[in-house]
């Protein structure tokens, strides 16, 4: 008997959850101690309950006093979350796209000087590029490793990412990071927090293109 | 010569110019790791369907530099390992034609770190 | 028995709990910054000499209280109790202080809102006549807290415009009862609710944290029936400038203009120019700027009163990445000049 209560001030309070947009704090906060107090009733007729399907009609009625719960919320958040984006700070977008492309262009810049003295030298091409990505990497590592590439990075943002030189700045900067707790729970096993996903994803996307390839061949 | 370079830094700056774009344009919190994963893969399918050859061609080193490029020698690896080598090639041939790259920066990363402190 | 407890959330010390003495230490940025002069200690580099950044913050907890006992010539066993927190898992600086120090201790977390927590604490351990001398310090540190809730320090990573700097920085306070007319006394406390409006991006805390600020600050009203113009300042632990101005708005919905009187330690402790976006933040942030800023201007008498709401963001790394919303909380203390 207690538990048709239940039911039906759910219902009733959906119908008026409907009329949300009308309330004041004040009644917002009293539908949300209501739904708390049937809430915990119904745990504990749910905990008193023997019977299988009792418990069931329990819990589907639970699972409605949730979703008018999250509604609430929701509510609140998105009303909050419109106050939030009108004081959000603009990005500035052109200024970050600007530098992205000067130090992403630079990086390119320096490797290709690198791979045109490298076959200058009469080095075939692709044994070239594999060569300067090597330097790159080197130049990276170095750069990171004397506390340098992080400025780069937070002028440059993708510009510094995307280039090999940010994959081994993902590689150097945590082996640098966890020396401290050790050369093998250290910078052994956190040297790919940030690299080892590429790793993962790189094997994947690679074999799916082989296995591909294999098959329509 | 000079146009290998100028053509570089263009092709080398629109790449990375894509990525600030989704970072600063969508709602999404985009990670460095997020960036890294999405520019391999992509770079990968691009090569695979035959369209990023023509970039390297035309860029050199502003295409082969950002890791849409390791995710082309990736993808060419492994398309020449099923070719040559049948089955182990197409799955062993994408890190084949990377590793040398790969165990670079991680001994790097050793040594680098055995070397020097971070400074934060 | 006359009640302690005012309305709903707020706590009013009938035997006047005094702040004895207190003291700060900052790193070489907070040090550049424009309250710089005014800290007891600036470390010379993010590492003064110890062999990790855990160590540098751990010691700087430790110094703060020293520095605050050597004040008054106290030792740590004339303490009754210790109660700290910090940033770092398990609150491990103030547990090796602890340690170190060998006095009575409460660890305590509440994120940022740590050190309020902790002088709220204090002071009703002290009120309700438990002790008569308890020690409380908090501390955070840039590098431990940016390479366990973010990135390793030296990835080169763009910051937000809404992102935070952690401070780093400790403060230490030791409160005493103290009848006979002392410089700073602490007359009432507000303990906060744990309130989240749904926001998710560990980048923007001060966005996250702003609702529990303006919850806590019109609640002390309501139950108080105090207004805004009854304090000299009305101060924000670490909301930054994007959560200042977004608190201040939330506080005017319900019916109190605090734009007059009201800032935020996160906006005073760093210049614009240091390019910390949007301010600064961490447990170190409002522990510092108390002792150094704050409190010598109540003693001087350019501050007869203050309201400060230290606010904390009760995320952990995994959360985050789970995607779970940020759940936030917000504790005030009421300090008084007797000038």
């Amino acid at each position: 008997m207690d538990l048709k209560e239940i039911n039906m001030r759910v219902q009733e309070r959906q119908r008026d959850l409907l009329q949300i947009k009308n309330f004041n704090d004040a009644e917002i906060q009293l539908i949300n101690e209501e739904l708390q107090k049937d809430y915990q009733k119904l745990v504990l007729f749910e905990s008193k309950a023997n019977d299988k399907e009792v418990r069931l009609t329990i819990k589907n009625l639970r699972n409605k006093v949730i979703e008018q719960q999250d509604l609430v919320k929701k509510y609140l958040q998105i009303r909050y979350a419109r106050l939030v984006n009108k004081s959000a700070p603009k990005i500035p977008v052109l200024k970050n796209a600007l530098a992205a492309f000067f130090v992403g262009g630079t990086i390119c810049v320096i490797g290709q000087i690198i791979l045109n003295v490298i076959v200058l030298n009469g080095v075939p091409n692709k044994e070239a590029t594999a060569i300067t990505l090597m330097v790159m990497v080197f130049i990276s590592a170095l750069l990171t490793g004397l506390g340098i590439y992080d400025e780069i990075g937070r002028f440059g943002g993708a510009g510094s990412m995307v280039p090999i030189t940010g994959f081994a700045n993902s590689i150097v900067s945590p082996a640098l990071e966890y020396k401290r707790e050790g050369y093998v729970y250290g910078i052994g096993a956190k040297v790919f927090t940030i690299a080892g996903p590429v790793l993962l994803y790189g094997s994947l996307i690679s074999v799916i293109i082989g296995l591909t390839f294999y098959i329509i061949k | 010569m000079f146009e290998n370079i100028f053509n570089a830094f263009l092709i080398g700056g629109i790449i990375c110019v894509i990525g600030q774009l989704i970072m600063d344009l969508t709602p999404f919190v985009i990670t460095p790791a997020h960036v890294l994963v999405g520019y391999v893969t992509s770079g990968a399918v691009i090569s695979a369907v035959g369209l990023y050859e023509p970039l390297i061609k035309f860029g050199g080193a502003g295409a082969s530099i950002p890791l849409s490029g390791f995710g082309h020698s990736l993808a060419q690896g492994a398309i020449e390992g099923a070719k040559t080598k049948g089955l182990l090639g197409a799955i062993g041939g994408g890190f084949e034609s990377t590793a040398v790259g790969i165990v670079a920066a991680i001994l790097l990363g050793l040594s680098m770190a055995t070397i020097f402190n971070p400074k934060g | 028995m006359q009640s302690k407890k005012i309305g709903k959330q707020t706590i009013n010390y009938l035997h006047p709990v005094s702040i004895v003495s207190f003291a700060s230490i900052v790193g070489p940025k907070e040090g550049q910054g424009p309250l710089g002069s005014s800290f007891d200690y600036i470390l010379a580099d993010n590492l003064d000499g110890e062999k990790s950044w855990e160590k540098t913050e751990q010691k700087m907890l430790e110094h703060s209280l020293a520095l605050a006992l050597a004040k008054k010539n106290y030792l740590a066993k004339d303490l009754d109790y210790f109660l700290a927190g910090d940033l770092l898992n398990q609150i491990v600086c103030s547990n090796f202080t602890a340690r170190a120090i060998g006095t009575p201790f409460l660890g305590i977390y509440g994120a940022c809102s740590t050190l309020v927590e902790g002088l709220v604490l204090g002071s009703i351990l002290i009120d309700g006549g438990y002790g008569s001398r308890v020690g409380i310090a908090s501390s955070s540190h840039h590098e431990t807290a940016e390479r366990q809730l973010r990135f390793p320090t030296e990835l080169g990573v763009q910051r937000t415009m809404t992102a935070q700097w952690t401070v780093t920085g400790s403060g230490a306070y030791i409160l005493e009862d103290n009848p006979n007319g002392a410089d700073i006394v602490i007359t009432q406390g507000i303990i906060g609710k744990v309130i989240d409006l749904g926001q998710a991006n560990a980048m923007d805390m001060g966005a996250a944290m702003a609702p529990a600020a303006a919850d806590t600050i019109t609640q002390y009203f309501k139950d108080t029936g105090r207004k805004p113009e009854d304090f000299d300042l009305i101060i924000t632990g670490d909301l930054g400038n994007i959560g200042r101005v977004l608190c201040q708005q939330l506080v005017l919905q319900s019916g109190y203009d605090i734009s007059k009187n009201y800032s935020d330690c996160g906006v005073l402790i760093y210049d614009p120019a240091q390019d910390t976006h949007a301010g600064g933040s961490g447990c170190g942030c409002s522990a510092s700027v108390l002792a150094g800023y704050l409190l010598p201007q109540i003693i001087e008498g350019k501050l007869r009163n203050i309201f400060l709401v230290g606010t904390g963001a009760l995320l952990s790394p995994t959360s985050a990445q789970q995607g779970e919303t940020i759940p936030c909380i917000a504790h005030g203390i009421v300090i008084q000049g007797n000038r």
